[in-house]
């Protein structure tokens, strides 16, 4: 399909654009910044529904996805969506670079800064590792998870998940269940339900709940029984480490499983099921309630791809959205 | 007591300091005088005339307990020379360094050599604290009495708590015969662990590993009860929970000898300066929240704190440039101390500069049994001068130490030190 028989939708570009933004955090974002690329999102949704999938948006563009963590989804979804705007894209990861010959990430930035890529996405284990190529480059800077800090493109799509399921963000309950203290998902989705007007309720084991966490705007709870009235049931991945001796956060997964475990008894017919992945079937999650279809998963990486387009777009995008002949969609 | 104090050779000056407003907290004095120094002595306090010039104090120069020095080990961030260097510009006339070099002053040899050099390098005069354990390892002592006698000022394991109690008491016992201070890092580390910064809603909302005031009050705590149950004297150093200060206040009401000293980040910012996500605001112990800053401002004010010590903590700017949790802990702080909290307390009415100034100089200064710095006919002269009205920025390119991990970067401050006289020379004028 050429690019001429497509239609201006709707012009999606935010207003008074300064030169250089970044998405480091929910914090980047007001509630009107949230709510215009998800609508940007639902509108590049009709784009994948053609035999074509490619759009010309973003050609001539280069995204740099610099990744010190192992990620399949994360890196998979960043590089097929810059790749759909016909972006350019390249990919570093720590391993077998020069990161493992112990370059700073300061220096591996202004390598890759270098090559004037219009954005960089970065993963890294440490909080502000985004922040740090903010400073020393002069791209657009995308946070694909900082650390325990910040995932805001995980937040992003859960809230359009919801939106997606539900027909609308603001009132919604959402519980979030499980290792908080470890979580940057959990941040970034307790400030994104915040910022859309979303309850939130934490339910754990009290040794993962961080201390002062109320102060965001949310409910805690150290009993699975608080997950019974929210719409929505946000499950986290509850890690091995956690038992080690030294952090002895819960004596055992048996246990916690037994306790905070999302199985079908704890879990009431028409409520969402999440899970930002990977899963740990049978310790978080029962695979009953894992396969049903009230578990919206593969959704969640499904929408992943055309939010991270959205917030590509969103930054760099020069011209309105064009897909082709479609109604508008709905928007919240 | 022998020396502990050691700085290189020089004539002593004479200097005319006319008709300035001349404020000593500790002596009782404020009036506008004419001070002479005659080889390096003050030799007469003469009445001024008029009311002063304006903005302009002088006052007994400061004395800092607590200075990074980072030799040997580390002189591609500070040495003796640029330390001094800096604390003649921030107005201090002594300094003292804890032993936590590599190596380790923990023997006479180390420290004789840190002296020699001193002898030929420091600016200002400077003493040495030598370890309490071999090596901080906490598990044998040091040989106290030889070290006191090669000039170590104190004994201190600093950076590291001395875990285990029963060292501790054996280290409070010992002490008695070195004739020295125990000064202490208080940390419960099994309560620290692997923190980042101050446990509360910030870290909670940043995700950093939480480390919480009592890991440092439960180890002041046994400190204290161990010092009341030998009955010897103690200093805890830079002390930043809240409840740290309630276990000082009831030590104190119980009549233990315990002195403490607190940080001027700790007293002028909070774990909000952890949101910059900037490693210039990772220290230890870390910056508490707002309750904890105002509890150490209210001791600080009574007398419950008598010292004010920068925990002046040089860094490599590449090692400070990398993320948080990756960067290490520690702030400089000698050039920016004096101005830092008169901007941040004096100007604003939260503390009056009479007590600012003796926190800073007669305070640390008796905690360590060091000279005490007095504007009084027949002292060395140790002098700074002060400059209320001046304003500035602080930048990477104005310090004189080595390193510019500083807190305050960029910030303006009002206040400023103009010139300093340590031990009848002048070291410092702007």
């Amino acid at each position: 399909m050429a690019e001429n028989t497509l239609r201006v939708v709707e012009d999606l570009r935010p207003p008074d654009r300064p030169a250089r933004r970044h998405l480091i955090g929910i914090g980047d974002l007001d509630r009107a910044a949230a709510g215009r690329i998800l609508d940007t999102a639902a509108a590049l949704a009709r784009s994948l529904e053609r035999e074509v999938k490619k759009l010309p948006t973003l050609r001539g563009r280069l995204v740099v996805n610099l990744f010190y963590e192992s990620s399949t989804r994360t890196l998979s979804s960043f590089d097929l969506a810059a790749k759909r705007l016909s972006a350019d894209t390249m990919a570093l990861r720590s391993s077998g670079s020069s990161v493992d010959k112990g370059e700073s990430l300061k220096d591996t930035a202004l390598t890759l800064a270098a090559y004037d890529p219009d954005v960089i996405v970065i993963r890294h284990p440490h909080i502000g590792a985004a922040d740090l190529v903010a400073r020393a480059t002069n791209a657009h800077v995308v946070n694909a998870g900082d650390g325990k800090h910040q995932h805001p493109t995980q937040a992003l799509l859960d809230l359009y998940t919801i939106r997606d399921a539900l027909g609308r963000l603001e009132g919604v309950h959402v519980a979030i269940v499980g290792d908080v203290l470890h979580s940057r998902v959990a941040r970034s989705l307790l400030e994104a339900l915040t910022l859309v007007g979303a309850r939130s309720t934490l339910v754990g084991p009290p040794t993962l709940i961080p201390r002062g966490i109320e102060a965001l705007g949310c409910e805690t709870s150290t009993s699975i029984d608080a997950i019974a009235d929210a719409d929505v049931v946000y499950v986290l991945r509850m890690q091995h480490e956690r038992m080690l001796p030294g952090a002895a956060f819960v004596p055992s997964l048996r246990e916690y499983s037994a306790l905070w475990g999302v199985t079908p008894e704890r879990v009431r017919p028409g409520q969402i099921v999440m899970h930002p992945g990977p899963m740990n079937r049978g310790v978080e999650i029962d695979p009953r309630v894992a396969d049903a279809p009230q578990a919206l998963v593969t959704q969640q990486v499904r929408f992943g791809l055309v939010v991270r387009m959205a917030v590509l777009y969103d930054l760099l995008a020069t011209g309105p959205v064009r897909v082709a002949e479609v109604e508008p969609m709905e928007v919240a | 007591m022998t020396d502990v104090l050691f700085c290189r050779n020089g004539a002593a000056d004479d200097l005319v300091i006319e008709d300035l407003r001349v404020l000593d907290p500790a002596e009782g004095l404020d009036l506008v005088a004419t001070i002479r120094v005659e080889r390096g002595r003050i030799a007469a306090i003469e009445p001024g005339r008029g009311t002063g010039r304006a903005g302009l104090v002088l006052a007994p120069a400061f004395v800092d307990p607590h200075v990074h020095v980072r030799t040997p080990g580390r002189e591609d961030e500070e040495t003796i020379a640029t330390a001094t260097a800096a604390a003649a510009a921030g107005g201090y006339c002594a300094i003292v360094a804890p032993p936590n070099t590599d190596p380790v002053v923990d023997s006479a040899s180390v420290l004789a050599s840190l002296v020699e050099r001193a002898r030929e390098e420091a600016l200002v005069p400077i003493g040495f604290m030598a370890a309490i354990s071999k090596g901080l390892r906490g598990e044998e002592l040091t040989e106290m009495a030889d070290l006191a006698a090669a000039g170590a000022a104190a004994f201190s394991d600093d950076g590291k708590p001395v875990a285990s109690a029963g060292l501790m008491q054996r280290a409070l016992q010992y002490s008695a015969v070195a004739g020295r201070i125990l000064t202490l890092h208080c940390e419960e580390t099994s309560l620290s662990r692997d923190g980042q910064m101050h446990e509360g809603p910030v870290s909670a909302e940043l995700g950093f590993a939480g480390w919480p005031g009592i890991a440092e009050a439960a180890m002041v705590e046994r400190d204290l009860l161990l010092a009341r149950y030998e009955n010897r004297p103690l200093h805890l150093m830079h002390l930043s929970a809240k409840e740290s200060v309630e276990a000082l206040r009831h030590a104190l009401s119980l009549g233990v000898a315990v002195t403490a000293e607190v940080s001027p980040h700790h007293l002028c910012r909070t774990d909000e300066l952890v949101r910059s996500l900037d490693a210039n605001a990772k220290m230890n112990p870390p910056l508490g929240g707002e309750d904890d800053r105002q509890a150490l401002l209210e001791a600080l004010r009574d007398g419950t704190i008598s010292c004010i010590a920068t925990d002046h903590a040089p860094h490599a700017l590449h090692e400070k440039e990398a993320p948080f949790e990756e960067a290490p802990f520690g702030v400089t702080g000698l050039e920016t101390a004096f101005a830092a909290l008169y901007t941040t307390l004096v100007e604003p009415g939260a503390l009056p500069l009479g007590t600012l100034l003796e926190r800073m100089s007669t305070g640390p200064a008796r905690a360590f049994s060091l000279p005490v710095p007095r504007i009084a006919v027949g002292e060395r002269a140790n002098l700074v001068l002060l400059d209320l009205e001046a304003e500035w920025t602080v930048t990477a390119d104005g310090f004189r130490s080595r390193s510019t991990n500083s807190w305050l970067l960029g910030e303006r401050l009002h206040g400023r030190v103009v010139r300093t006289v340590a031990d009848g020379r002048e070291v410092y004028s702007l």
